[in-house]
C-alpha cells in the first residue's frame, strides 16, 4: 500500500526565525495587525511503501528523526497520512 | 602532510585549499577524494572538508553531504584518531554529521558576510594551533550565510569549560565584543574542536588566508601547525 506522509518540520520557539520575523513585518505593513507572530517551517510530503499506516507513520517518523530535522534546533510533526494512489509520488 | 580534501557536488573551496596546502605549504601528497569514494586510501594524516554549499545547501546546509558514501569513511577516520578540519561548509557537515556538537543557523543580521575578521587564538595546545600564542589574533577572511554557532546551554558550558573553544571573533586588539562578531555565535565562538581534539571545525576560510598578496598570510599558522603536529609524530616513532 502507498500512503503519503504529510510533516511539519519547525525551529524550536527559543531559536530566532528571521523569515517569520521579516514576514510578521511585512503583514504588519500591509495593515494586518492581528497577527501577532510568524514562524515559517518547512512541508515535506513523502510518498511511502508500507503494509499498514502504522508502519509508514514509523518509517516518516524514523526519517524525520534521522534526517529531515535536526533536533538541535528543530521539532517535526507528522500532520496527516493518507492513501496515495497505487503509483503514489504525485497528487 | 598527506592531505585529502573531500569534494561534494557543490563545493566550492576544495580548490584554494589544495593551492594552500599542496602549492603554498609545499605538501605534495595532497589529493581531492571525490565524495562517492568509499575510501580515502590508507596513511593520511590530514582529511579537509572544504567551504562551499554542498548539495546546495538542500533541506540544511550539511545535512546531505553527511550521508555520502564517502563520510562514512570519515566518520571512521576521526573515530580512530584521525585529523579532519572543516571549513566553513565543511564545519556543517561536521555538525550535522556528530563529529562536532551543536549547529550552525542563518547568521543574526540574515545577511551572508564576506569579510575580514579577527579571530582570537583561545587554546593553543591543539594540534591545529600549536604554532599561535595564547590570545595571538589573526586575521582571516569569513563568507557565510549560515555562521551563527548555537548549541544547548549546556553544551556550550561543556565547550567553555574543556577548552574546546579555539577561536573566538575578536577586535583587531583581541576584545570579545559584540561588535566583532559577524553573525550571533554564542560567545562569538569562531571554530570548535572535538573532545578528543582530533577534529575541528571553523567557519573563517585559512586556506584563503595563506600567501601575504591575498591580504593576510595568518592561515598558514593552522596549517603549519598541523605539519608540525604530523612531524613530531613522525620523528617521535622514528625513536621509538
Amino acid at each position: 500500500m502507498n500512503y503519503h506522509v504529510y510533516i511539519a518540520t519547525e525551529r524550536k520557539e527559543a531559536i530566532l526565525d528571521p523569515q517569520g520575523k521579516a514576514t510578521h513585518h511585512a503583514l504588519d505593513s500591509l495593515g494586518i495587525s492581528q497577527v501577532n507572530d510568524v514562524r515559517i517551517g518547512k512541508f515535506i510530503r513523502l510518498a511511502v511503501n508500507a503494509d499498514s499506516k502504522e508502519n509508514a507513520q514509523a518509517i516518516a517518523e524514523e526519517s524525520s528523526r534521522k534526517l529531515l530535522s535536526n533536533p538541535i534546533m528543530e521539532t517535526f510533526r507528522i500532520l496527516e497520512i493518507t492513501e496515495a494512489s497505487s503509483k503514489g509520488g504525485s497528487y | 602532510m598527506r592531505t585529502r580534501i573531500i569534494v561534494f557536488p557543490g563545493s566550492n573551496c576544495d580548490h584554494d585549499a589544495m593551492h594552500a596546502v599542496k602549492n603554498v605549504l609545499k605538501n605534495p601528497d595532497t589529493e581531492f577524494i571525490w565524495h562517492k569514494e568509499e575510501s580515502i586510501g590508507k596513511n593520511i594524516d590530514l582529511v579537509i572538508l572544504p567551504g562551499g554549499f554542498s548539495y546546495g545547501d538542500y533541506l540544511r546546509t550539511g545535512a546531505i553531504a553527511r550521508f555520502s558514501p564517502v563520510m562514512k569513511e570519515v566518520i571512521k577516520f576521526a573515530d580512530n584518531g584521525g585529523t579532519v578540519i572543516g571549513i566553513c561548509n565543511g564545519f556543517q557537515v561536521l555538525c550535522e554529521s556528530g563529529l562536532l556538537p551543536g549547529v550552525l543557523i542563518r547568521n543574526e543580521a540574515l545577511k551572508f558576510r564576506c569579510k575580514w575578521v579577527n579571530l582570537r587564538a583561545e587554546n593553543t595546545d591543539t594540534r591545529f594551533t600549536n604554532s599561535l600564542l595564547p590570545g595571538e589574533v589573526i586575521k582571516i577572511p569569513i563568507a557565510h550565510g549560515e555562521g551563527f554557532y548555537m548549541a544547548d546551554p549546556e553544551v556550550i558550558e561543556n565547550l567553555e569549560s574543556n577548552k574546546q573553544v579555539v577561536f573566538r571573533y575578536s577586535s583587531d586588539g583581541g576584545e570579545i565584543i559584540s561588535e566583532a562578531n559577524p553573525n550571533g555565535s554564542f560567545n562569538n565562538i569562531a571554530g570548535i574542536i572535538n573532545k578528543e581534539g582530533n577534529v575541528l571545525g571553523m567557519m573563517p576560510h585559512p586556506e584563503r588566508a595563506c600567501e601575504a598578496i591575498l591580504g593576510s598570510n595568518d592561515g598558514r599558522k593552522i596549517f603549519s601547525s598541523l605539519m608540525r603536529h604530523f612531524e613530531f609524530i613522525r620523528e617521535t616513532k622514528a625513536a621509538a
